[in-house]
């Protein structure tokens, strides 16, 4: 094996993978990018382990919630909080203070559902044996950001992921995209649920009305990009477009309470405009074309060729990068498949100066790898630490998902944040046998320098030592 | 609706003819060393709607366009003949009856758009257009000023924009603390971080911020890590020690979200009342947390963009433009309203849809900068905000 190879091995398995499992270096070192591409699954990503509940039932569990604390009204629908505070400000405090305890006792179940969802993923990325695999799911992921940050969103962001992106994720980037676009999720999160033209039938006799948020964070977020040179009037366009991609509601039947469901009633009619292009009224097909030509277009594949260079590569991505990506996008229809392998075949992807900076969840998933470990609780080892990391997994706090951006993460107080959570979690987790170096290299490969080799050499303890490899220059960048 | 207050748009041009006389003639400004003056800027991330966080009673079209989700003026907090406070806002409510919180009903950033994250990069990086500057106007501030005295401190897990660029500044957030491990391998990361520009730059800071706020007591930090949206006023009481620390920052920047309520705003109470509660909490922690500082500081609560003037279809608001902005503070001159109301009429809505602004954000950034922190004002045209010639700053905001 020559040095360059282990160096590539050592990029497999840090940049391109979630940093490195005992035992994964050896496995990458012989042909790196092979390793690489045999990850890439035409069937999509891995699922969590678990019984988890899908979409449906979490949706019913949630209608349960609403009517047990008395906010869902007959039709089905939510009633508005302001009448919901009135009647209860209407009681004394004492029962005002009652009906709040019994509320929070109620939304329990529910929030630990969340827990689970974030649990489940964690450990998933802590022991899987196709880390590249599951870093460009997490990037899906993120790229069609469904936060718990909103109550009505809270949750089916994890159902979202499991089954809106995760079987995606290597396939066309339309179909992910319309997969994103019609999940009950993503209708929620962005309020398209109830949005309703102004000449519908619901439009005009139920004063329901437009909400043009998901057709707006469509456009500007998972397709074209802000700077495509659409206006508010194509927006406006697509969100008239959009109207009756809705969701069985909670007193709906069985069959389509908590699934997508395509409301004539709420569909704006007529032929509309989006960035110049015509689209004849054809009900739910109308906003289904419009999707298609996203996808298609050449803003979307520089949009899309950009974001994966930046999550891979730098900050300020190699130019000659972006562009080969873009036409890996363009020449494939968007197969992302194609575009995984464009990615690890190009030379710029493969430089040995690690410029990313890892973000805190990458960071404590490598720290648990480094380990050769899983945390086995939800709350203390995952999602209080992630929390106070400032990355609490499903709660991006807008729907632009969470920054790739070095200056975003890198603040003074977020390096001594980690190094608390370095400490403590090596108290537990700092391997137990074989010398500090040994698992240093084990971790880092050919990427780990001599300084910080002596730095651990010389640790007066397996803890310390293993509080400075996680907190080496090498291991917080990738 | 006619304005009336001393700090109309006419009236600040006025001002801007006589810039140099008000500056030189402001009594207070020499008595008071600049290291102790204050500036807190609040980010309220998300589009906060303006036309609920001060809502216009007044105007004879506010009900109709809002419907359901208008605050009752017999609800809302009377600040004058045209305009109240969110009930939420009790005790900014308190500091405007004190003098010592003004509202801008109709302020907005240069550009017209409508992402909240081209619109919050203009709002921090303070350029004339998008994508004109990569650093924050503050950090840039920092910069300009001569000697160096001031410096700043992000508060949170992430670093602003606003705050980014070429002076190192703090940060700091709630958490754990210390132990006598992590002392002895921070010495060791210096080292090892020494190469890595700017990894030995944060870490340092941010050893020294800690060991700063180890001397802190009082207030459960761990509860606000676990709920934030409860535990806001011991965060911003905290933050504020930081800033009357001697040769501590005199800048502090937070950021809250939230506000983006496409459905289901709500009104007196409600998603967004809920929000309000906690901007209110923040400004009350600093307040409290400021102690006698406080009458040294300036507070400015300022969003990327307000929300359309009339309810869209599922009892929420979408992406408008102008936006109200809340200034609090001791240091603050008192005063009414701050700049002109366009007003909600027909014809006088931008687009026919959000309000119109009638005072660009830079203009307070400025005359905050320069009457308060003493900045100079042709660093301030030439560097902090440059292509801002045609938003001068508004002067006299403070005493």
């Amino acid at each position: 094996m020559t040095a360059l190879k282990s160096m590539d091995g050592a990029i497999a398995v840090t940049r391109f993978g979630l940093g490195a499992k005992p035992g994964e270096m050896e496995a990458a070192a012989d042909d790196p990018r092979g390793w690489l591409k045999a990850q890439i699954a035409r069937d999509g990503a891995e699922q969590p382990a678990g019984s988890l509940p899908g979409t449906i039932d979490r949706f019913a569990a949630f209608g349960d919630y609403l009517a047990q604390v008395g906010i869902l009204k007959q039709d089905g629908t939510i009633v508005e909080t302001t009448a919901a505070s009135a009647s209860a400000a209407a009681m004394s405090e004492d029962q005002g203070k009652k009906i709040q305890e019994q509320r929070r006792a109620d939304l329990q179940p529910l929030l630990e559902g969340v827990r689970d969802e974030i649990f489940a993923r964690t450990r998933l990325a802590t022991s899987t044996a196709n880390p590249f695999r599951e870093r460009w799911t997490l990037f899906w992921a993120n790229h069609f950001t469904v936060s718990s940050a909103k109550l009505q969103s809270s949750v089916v962001a994890g159902p979202f992921e499991r089954e809106a992106i995760r079987p995606n994720v290597f396939g066309r980037f339309e179909d992910l995209l319309v997969a994103s676009s019609t999940h009950p999720g993503m209708l929620l999160y962005l309020d398209q649920a109830r949005s309703a033209g102004p000449n519908s039938p619901a439009g005009l006799y139920r004063k329901m009305g437009l909400n043009e948020n998901l057709a707006r964070e469509i456009m500007e977020l998972h397709t074209v990009g802000a700077d495509a040179g659409y206006t508010q009037a194509d927006v406006t366009e697509f969100a008239r477009a959009l109207t009756g991609y809705s969701i069985g509601g909670f007193k709906e039947s069985g069959d389509t309470r908590g699934r997508f469901l395509y409301r004539p009633l709420l569909h704006e009619p007529g032929t509309r405009t989006v960035m110049g292009r015509h689209y004849a009224e054809e009900g739910q097909d109308q906003a289904r074309a419009i999707l298609a030509d996203l996808a298609a277009s050449p803003k979307t594949a520089e949009h899309v060729a950009r974001k994966l260079a930046i999550h891979f590569v730098a900050d300020d991505p190699p130019p000659g990068l972006v562009q080969r990506l873009r036409g890996s996008y363009l020449e494939s229809n968007g197969n992302l498949a194609h575009l995984a392998e464009t990615l690890i075949d190009s030379r710029e992807a493969w430089s040995p100066d690690a410029r990313k900076f890892k973000t805190p969840c990458e960071f404590v998933v490598s720290g648990y790898r480094a380990a050769g470990a899983s945390p086995s609780d939800p709350a203390k080892e995952v999602v209080q630490p992630l929390t106070f990391l400032g990355q609490r997994p499903f709660a991006a706090p807008q729907p632009n998902g969470w920054s790739d951006l070095a200056a975003d993460w890198a603040a003074p107080d977020a390096l001594v944040k980690r190094l608390t959570w370095a400490a403590k979690f090596s108290d537990y987790y700092a391997p137990k046998d074989g010398a500090p170096v040994d698992v240093a290299a084990t971790t880092l490969g050919e990427r780990l320098n001599a300084s910080t080799r002596t730095a651990i050499a010389r640790a007066e303890s397996r803890v310390e030592a293993f509080s400075i490899l996680l907190m080496s220059p090498e291991f917080q960048r990738r | 609706m006619t304005n009336q207050t001393p700090f109309s748009r006419r009236a600040a041009l006025k001002f801007g003819a006589s810039l140099g006389v008000t500056f030189l003639a402001s009594p207070t400004f020499a008595a008071l060393p600049q290291g102790k003056r204050k500036l807190v800027v609040i980010i309220c991330r998300g589009a906060m709607d303006g036309l609920s966080v001060s809502p216009p009673v007044g105007d004879p079209n506010y009900a109709a366009l809002r419907r359901q989700i208008a605050i009752p003026a017999e609800a809302a907090l009377k600040l004058d003949g045209d305009f109240a406070l969110h009930p939420k806002l009790a005790a900014i409510y308190a500091l405007t009856q004190a003098g010592q919180a003004r509202i801008a009903p109709a302020v907005a950033i240069p550009e017209r758009i409508r992402s909240h994250f081209e619109a919050q990069d203009l709002l921090e990086s303070g350029g004339d257009r998008l994508y004109a500057t990569t650093t924050g106007w503050l950090n840039r501030a920092l910069a300009a000023q001569s000697g160096r005295a001031i410096t700043a401190i992000a508060v949170g897990t992430q670093e602003p924009l606003i705050l980014r660029g070429s002076v190192e500044i703090q940060s700091w957030s709630p958490g754990g603390k210390m132990t006598q491990d992590m002392t002895r391998i921070s010495g060791v990361l210096q080292d090892l971080y020494a190469p890595d520009p700017m990894l030995s730059r944060a870490f340092a800071s941010g050893m020294q911020t800690e060991n700063m706020a180890e001397g802190f007591s009082g207030g459960d930090m761990a509860k606000y890590a676990a709920q934030p949206q409860k535990a806001v006023h011991d965060y911003t009481s905290t933050t504020a020690k930081f800033l009357t620390q001697d040769g501590g920052p005199s800048i502090a920047v937070l950021s809250l979200d939230g506000y983006d309520t496409h459905a289901n705003q709500g009104g007196v109470n409600g998603q967004l009342a809920n929000h309000l509660k906690v901007l209110d909490d923040a400004v009350d922690g600093l307040h409290d947390g400021l102690g006698q500082s406080w009458s040294d500081t300036v507070v400015i609560a300022v969003t990327e963009f307000g929300r359309t003037a009339r309810i869209n279809g599922t009892g929420g608001t979408d992406h408008g433009t102008a936006s109200t902005m809340i200034l609090a503070g001791g240091a603050l001159r008192p005063g009414g309203i701050v700049g002109d109301w366009p007003t909600l009429a027909d014809g006088k809505l931008f687009e026919n849809r959000d309000l119109a602004p009638t005072l660009d954000v830079r203009q307070v950034f400025k005359g905050v900068l320069s009457d308060h922190l003493g900045l100079d004002r042709r660093a301030l045209e030439a560097t902090v905000f440059p292509g801002s010639a045609g938003a001068p700053a508004l002067t006299g905001l403070t005493a």
